[in-house]
């Protein structure tokens, strides 16, 4: 029978999301060019939460937006299934941007892979950085977290889920052993 | 979700939940037209045909903008100057077709039926661009899709389609679609050009266009071709017009704003006039950009097969 | 030729009024008796019939051979040998062939073919105006002379109402019946199916009733007007069965055939655009189909006429309305019309073998539907019960186009004897 453990509660979350803001200034060098667009879905929850919490401190508005790649899924083809497709909005030109991608749970990168694909078709990018709440390894494509609010490893079989009140009526992070 | 099947031939065949989902599917493809690339991965290499043994050019050039900002691989094979032309059946033209590995096949031909009559034969997706009098499946959905973008919703909305309903294939393919989702549907024309039993099929029928103008919510105005005349179905298209055509008068009794819709090409001064096709209640723009969506969620729904809700929309990473 | 006892049946004879169980003796191409317990001469083959139907050979008015022009899809020699095994003795062709069978030799040269053939009796049917133009009279003395039982332009109507009136008249010397294709052109004109429900969902040119009931309204005029034999070919609708009705309460010489196609299928059929459905007039709707069936029972319709119409696989394999008109009939006939008129007790199987033998003979003056002592030895034993599947590319015809293929029929032909020698036997193949 699969165990069930809660990695981050309400409160840890939080927390985390505090110190991811921070470090998304940080590693910009202040706000300027920002721009948040978060991964549908989950995703573009927790940008929304992580550029309020920069506007807080900072006293700046950041702008932010949503992608949805399941049109640059590298497994489309193979798949057959037709994933029904979520709502892209970004906010003017992507050119000269810093691009915070904002994902729930960073795997095997071909979702960051993808999103990289897609905004090559909206622009030019001065930086895109990688800010994640999960990173739970298990690599298949080279890409990296700029910023991770926490870093564990897992066993192919098991299962990272990520709750946000907003969809799911409560926050946490938990994870699933699978045997 | 309800899969779609191989084929898309008409919209008689699908259930309200399958004609839902292609809505829903073409509105994510909105947006990938205005964006400055208009073109995502989805269909990238797959071959599609554009088999139109009928001259269209509308049709034919939206079909083929969808499927290139799917990044697939069109050909398209008019009627003139093929081997078509010199006599090459159709169950030869579909063989060789299929020996070329084509993935999919949009086919519009002259006698009802064809679109089916190839799908039965060949194993690639084959998508019903008109088969002569019987349905114009994408055009009854894209009409679909302006009217919800325009009402919110389908259900209770009423809608009269107007003109030469017996040789229309828009008109079936509307009639469908309409009642399926629950719209009310009235058909209005002159009673030679209506066909027989057709309120069996669900509609009513309104014998005068001031009638229709009372009653809808949304008039679908029908293009009156030249040979309806000539083969004396009606006396003279200046007679259809001051009979039947909706003019910007017969509109201004309206008890309220009517949106207009016309699948094209229209025929101003005959069924319909300049100033409405033109006007503000006329959504005959908007039909032709959602024109390109529909067709694109289409071509996406079929590559696939069947629909899951994306492992990123469950919250699995990848 | 040696004789032939068939032994134990029961044998229907509606020319005498006959139904019951009895033994029947062939011998010089004649029928030579019929009664219990008959001892058969030295030689003779006995044919056992027990369980069976022994009846006159049934007789087809109305087949289309397709020879000469169209030998690839049908031939009078394998259009005879399907006949047979329909348990049809003798058929009438129909004369819309390539070149037209409008002159003496044409009507010849299928008389030669036939006897060639040596299976089922070909009647020829003249065309009633050279080339079926519908202009100028073919010489109905030359195509009687050489053998021709009727004439007609069927495939077309006769669209004048002067060469239809001329038509009536002239036969009228020879004794021979006028047959009509009653088919208004400019109301049928492009249709590919009935008008009506279906048409208007599968997106097809309708013909309405209309354009059937409109000519066989002239024709009974014209029947009246000139005292002639109008013999209306393959009625469809329940308004051409009032009509006809009308016309013979009136005495008229008005006589009619329905195919079997016509009381078993309706216009529901030609759903998923199956070219097998398609044919002229058109399957109409189950009340003309109720129509059809109580016409037969009442008489109203004289006959069944299969309107055999062979057509190549490719021609037929091909969009709906461009497809041509036409399904096969011969080897099905007399299963579907058990299985659709006589288990469900629309007729008996005594009126059956009248509509299809003995009232094909009166209509057309020919010889058989009658197992009288001294009438032609012309037999048909068949097994009314029998259920079978059908299986097209096991046909005799050359053709495969029926749209019967996979279905289950009731009746089937065992023994067909033409001229008192056997031309088909199920269990030989």
């Amino acid at each position: 029978m699969p165990s069930r453990s809660l990695l981050l509660d309400e409160r840890a979350i939080a927390r985390t999301l505090q110190r991811m803001a921070s470090q998304v200034v940080e590693q910009n060098r202040g706000t300027e060019g920002l721009l948040l667009v978060g991964i549908q879905r989950r995703g573009v929850e927790l940008a929304e939460r992580i550029a309020r919490l920069i506007e807080t401190a900072e006293g700046v508005d950041i702008p932010r937006g949503k992608l949805d790649i399941t049109l640059y899924r590298d497994d489309l083809q193979a798949v057959g299934a037709r994933p029904v497709v979520g709502e892209t909005r970004l906010p003017g030109s992507l050119d000269d941007r810093t691009v915070v991608i904002v994902d729930d749970v960073l795997y095997t990168g071909r979702t960051v892979r993808a999103a990289l694909d897609e905004f090559a078709d909206f622009g030019r990018p001065r930086r895109i950085l990688l800010c994640v709440l999960v990173d739970r390894g298990g690599r298949e494509l080279p890409i990296h977290p700029d910023i991770a609010g926490l870093t564990i490893t897992t066993r192919p079989g098991d299962r990272v889920d990520v709750s946000v009140s907003e969809l799911d009526g409560r926050d946490a992070v938990e994870l699933a052993r699978g045997d | 979700m309800p899969a779609l099947g191989k084929d898309l031939i008409g919209l008689e065949t699908l259930t309200a939940d399958q004609i839902r989902l292609i809505l829903d599917t073409a509105e994510p493809f909105k947006e990938v037209s205005e964006r400055a690339i208009k073109k995502v991965p989805a269909l990238r290499g797959k071959t599609i045909v554009n088999l139109f043994f009928e001259a269209s050019t509308r049709t034919r050039i939206s079909f083929e903008f969808a499927e290139k900002r799917l990044s697939a691989d069109t050909v398209n094979v008019a009627s003139a100057g093929s081997s078509v032309s010199k006599g090459e059946t159709l169950v030869d033209t579909a063989r060789n077709l299929e020996a070329m590995r084509i993935d999919m096949v949009v086919i519009r031909h002259g006698s009802s039926g064809a679109a089916q009559f190839l799908g039965e034969r060949i194993a690639s997706n084959v998508i019903n661009a008109g088969d002569g009098k019987h349905e114009h499946p994408t055009q009854g959905l894209l009409d679909l899709l302006t009217l919800r973008d325009r009402f919110g919703s389908i259900a209770g909305l009423k809608v009269a389609i107007c003109g030469d309903i017996l040789h229309s294939r828009v008109a079936r393919s509307n009639i469908w679609g309409l009642t399926k989702l629950g719209a009310e549907v009235a058909v209005c024309g002159p009673p030679s050009l209506l066909p027989r039993h057709v309120e069996e099929l669900g509609v009513t029928v309104l014998p005068r266009i001031e009638d229709a103008i009372a009653w809808a919510d949304a008039l679908n105005i029908l293009r009156l071709q030249l040979e309806r005349m000539q083969a004396g179905f009606i006396p003279s298209l200046r007679e259809y017009n001051r009979v039947f055509g909706v003019t910007r008068d017969r509109l201004a009794r309206a008890p309220k704003d009517l949106v207009i819709l016309h699948p094209g090409p229209m025929n101003r001064g005959v069924e319909i006039d300049s100033d409405v096709a033109d006007g503000p209640f006329s959504v005959i723009l908007p039909q032709v950009t959602n024109g390109v969506a529909v067709r694109m969620a289409v071509l996406y729904l079929l590559a696939g097969g069947t629909t899951a809700v994306s492992a990123a929309a469950r919250g699995e990473a990848t | 030729m040696n004789p032939i006892l068939i032994r134990g049946g029961r044998v229907i004879d509606p020319s005498r009024g006959a139904d019951g169980l009895a033994d029947v003796y062939l011998a010089d191409g004649r029928v030579g008796a019929v009664g219990r317990g008959i001892v058969p001469g030295e030689g003779a083959i006995i044919v056992d019939a027990s369980n069976k139907v022994v009846a006159p050979g049934l007789i087809d008015l109305h087949v289309h051979l397709r020879e000469p022009g169209q030998e690839d899809v049908e031939t009078v020699a394998t259009g005879a040998m399907a006949a047979a095994a329909g348990g049809f003795t003798a058929v009438c062709a129909m004369p819309n062939t390539d070149p037209v069978t409008d002159n003496q030799a044409a009507v010849g040269f299928i008389v030669s073919q036939a006897q060639k053939a040596a299976k089922a009796r070909v009647y020829p049917i003249g065309a009633i105006s050279l080339g079926q133009q519908g202009e100028q009279l073919a010489e109905f003395g030359e195509l009687v002379g050489a053998g021709a039982v009727a004439v007609s332009d069927d495939g077309k109507p006769v669209v004048s109402s002067q060469l239809m009136r001329t038509a009536l008249e002239y036969a009228r010397t020879f004794g021979i019946p006028v047959a009509d294709h009653c088919e208004d052109p400019t109301l049928a004109a492009g249709g590919a199916m009935h008008e009506g429900l279906v048409s208007t969902r599968l997106g097809l040119k309708g013909v309405p009733a209309a354009a059937e009931e409109i000519m066989v309204a002239r024709d009974i005029i014209l029947a009246e007007l000139t005292g002639g034999h109008v013999h209306l070919c393959h009625m469809s609708t329940r308004g051409s069965v009032e009509l006809i009705r009308r016309a013979k309460e009136k005495g008229l010489r008005v006589t009619a055939e329905a195919t079997p196609h016509h009381f078993s299928l309706t216009h529901a059929r030609c759903e998923d655009y199956d070219t097998n459905a398609k044919m002229n007039p058109p399957l109409r709707e189950p009340e003309d189909v109720e129509a059809i069936r109580r016409a037969l029972k009442d008489g109203t319709i004289d006959v069944v006429a299969s309107d055999h119409a062979p057509h190549h696989y490719d021609a037929k394999e091909r969009e709906f309305d461009l497809a041509p008109n036409g399904i096969l009939g011969l080897e099905t006939a007399l299963g579907v019309a058990i299985r659709d008129l006589v288990v469900p007790g629309v007729l008996t199987l005594a009126e059956l073998v009248d509509r299809m033998s003995t009232a094909p003979a009166r209509v057309f003056h020919l010889p058989g539907g009658t197992l009288a002592v001294g009438a032609p030895a012309d037999v048909v034993v068949f097994d009314p019960a029998e259920k079978w599947v059908v299986r097209p590319e096991a046909f005799y015809s050359k053709s495969r186009n029926t749209p019967y293929g996979g279905e289950t029929l009731t009746g089937r032909t065992e023994v067909t004897i033409v001229r008192g020698r056997v031309v088909f036997d199920r269990t030989r193949g």
